[in-house]
């Protein structure tokens, strides 16, 4: 990795990190589950780097095309059960107001 | 890596959705479309991936992702929410293997495409990547084993284990700062060790994941688990500096951070360091200890007495902890809350960040049942309310509850903060018996005038009481 590229991608790493405690601060602890499912789904952008492994290989078979498949594999059961379990989970979260008017018309 | 302008639109676009995705949880109102922003960031981010020249394989590619969704969504959707600490424990399992594997396969494709030429720094944070993903890989999967009952969840001690933990972690660290130095080791011992450095610092690696968790007991499992989210998304964002790309470092510190948060929350909940949680071995010291002060006298109640006085205070404030979880209690809960409410008693549940085995455990529960979340009040706002509430109901918390973490110098929780139960006009604890809480700490609470002791499994009570309350219709 040349120099130049190197620090901004330092600049990037630290900037990201203090972005995600101000913005994460202000997540309500009545929401931490998600939070952490949602987080998770996010972090499984590991895909993109394992895709780019697998995909390198042209088909070929061999230790870096299985190693790839493994981590795609891997990383999308995080992408598609994160995402889906958070939304499920949030679903859930009823204001007062939601329940009574969900309650009335059944 | 070549990128295509195309690409790194997608990723920029992916990169500024994810960072409003979770702004857009900040509150229940808007949390539904932060995650439809994470979705849409992440279909962005696959396909800029997918348009990259180097990509061939597609039928791989594809064969792969129909794979991962195949096995991903039946885990989302038939997963009973009781489980939801096992699944978040298994899916930072994945989120390491995934950046194991792929650490793995880029330190050999480099040796082999560039005779063996990485920088220092990009070897450097190749260890670090491999280092982290391997060891939240075994140790989530440890977690997981304790969480879903597969692994005994009382801390497991032998002598020296510090000194075992640190010294595999030491040569792991000194092997990721040889590998930097000389990325092939190739001078040392004829090449023959060098070749084996690599290879070495992963089996460190899966074993220091595995030794970390084996002391922690379930009790820790908060701290644990968001600590082991910390670490698969710092190598996550590892995997993004050897790969020259900006959106995994940005999603990777977007985890690592929200990680390191909710760690830090939790070990403020328990007035404990990180270095107490990971070498403290919580609960084991106490043990032989807990058994000196036993018959003191409780007075105990039965579910139509207990029934009465809920049915005829004012203010009753539910106290819930892991033990609802176990018993599948909630829906229950929900039934006592609604009966209490028809009677004009006000019902709020008083919630301990560390109750349940991850943060915000509880909260998901007594969603889904149902329970309005303008009910569910964190500790810091319940707590002041505590002398003015006619009844408060504990239901599987113990020592989340003690008063000794007030007052007791001597005590292990002394420093904890804790929900103010004993403040209230009358304290009704469901427990299954007289057994010491997880620190294996006497509760004086229950041993106070104005305590009621409601023996059995919480599920049944209150069960019983709901069927009482409704009875006297």
């Amino acid at each position: 990795m040349e120099t130049s590229s190197l620090v901004s991608n330092l600049y990037v790493f630290v900037l990201a990190t203090f972005l995600g405690f101000e913005v994460i601060r202000r997540v309500s602890p009545l929401l931490h589950t998600p939070l952490m499912s949602l987080t998770n789904a996010i972090s499984a952008i590991s895909l993109v780097g394992s895709l780019v492994i697998l995909g390198k290989q042209g088909g070929a078979i061999n230790l870096f095309s299985i190693l790839g498949a493994l981590a795609v594999t891997a990383s999308m059961i995080n992408v598609v059960s994160g995402f889906l379990i958070t939304d499920r989970m949030l679903k859930m979260f009823k204001s007062r107001d939601n329940r009574k008017t969900e309650g009335g018309a059944r | 890596m070549s990128n295509p302008i195309l690409t790194q639109t997608s990723y920029l676009i992916a990169a500024a959705l994810f960072i409003l995705a979770l702004k857009w949880l900040n509150a229940p109102k808007t949390a539904r479309k932060g995650v439809w922003a994470g979705e849409i960031g992440m279909a962005a981010a696959i396909v800029g991936t997918l348009l990259l020249p180097e990509i061939k394989a597609f039928h791989w590619i594809v064969l792969t992702l129909l794979v991962g969704a195949g096995i991903g969504i039946p885990i989302a959707l038939l997963m009973p929410m009781t489980a939801v600490p096992q699944r978040t424990a298994l899916s930072h399992c994945f989120g390491g293997l995934a950046a194991g594997l792929v650490g793995t396969a880029e330190y050999y494709l480099a040796r082999s495409q560039h005779g063996g030429h990485l920088d220092h720094f990009t070897s450097g944070v190749l260890a670090l990547e491999v280092l982290l993903g391997y060891l939240t890989f075994t140790g989530s999967l440890m977690a997981f084993g304790k969480l879903q009952g597969i692994l005994p969840s009382r801390p497991i001690t032998y002598k020296g284990q510090n000194f075992v933990n640190l010294a595999i972690l030491a040569i792991a660290a000194l092997i990721g700062i040889a590998l930097a130095i000389d990325p092939t080791q190739a001078g040392l011992a004829g090449g023959v060790v060098g070749q084996l450095m690599f290879p070495l610092l992963i089996l460190l690696a899966l074993l220091f994941g595995v030794f970390l968790i084996i002391p922690i007991g379930g009790a820790d499992m908060p701290t644990v688990i968001s600590l082991l989210n910390s670490y698969a998304g710092l190598s996550a964002s590892a995997m993004g500096f050897v790969l020259d790309n900006k959106l995994l470092i940005i999603a990777g510190a977007l985890d690592g951070s929200s990680g390191f948060i909710l760690s830090v929350i939790m070990c403020k909940a328990m007035n404990r360091s990180f270095t107490n949680v990971l070498f403290g071995a919580f609960g084991q010291v106490q043990a032989a200890v807990a058994g000196k002060v036993e018959a003191k006298p409780v007075r105990s109640a039965q579910p139509d007495e207990a029934a009465a006085i809920l049915g005829m205070a004012q203010s009753v404030v539910i106290i819930p902890g892991y033990g609802m979880a176990v018993a599948q209690a909630q829906h229950k809960v929900r039934d006592l809350c609604d009966q209490l409410t028809k009677r004009g008693v006000d019902v709020r549940f008083g919630i301990h960040p560390v109750a349940g085995r991850m943060p915000g455990h509880m909260n998901v529960l007594l969603a889904e049942a149902d329970i309005p979340y303008e009910r569910l009040l964190e500790m810091d706002e319940i707590n002041p309310d505590m002398p003015q509430v006619d009844v408060a109901l504990v239901i599987g918390a113990n020592d989340v509850t003690n008063p000794a973490a007030r007052h007791d110098k001597s005590s292990q929780i002394y420093g904890m903060p804790i929900i103010d139960v004993d403040k209230a006009r009358t304290v009704m604890v469901i427990k299954r018996g007289m057994a010491a809480g997880f620190a294996g700490i006497e509760n004086e609470l229950y041993h106070m005038e104005k305590t009621l002791m409601l023996f059995g499994d919480a599920k049944q009570y209150v069960g019983e009481m709901v069927k009482e309350l409704a009875s006297g219709d």
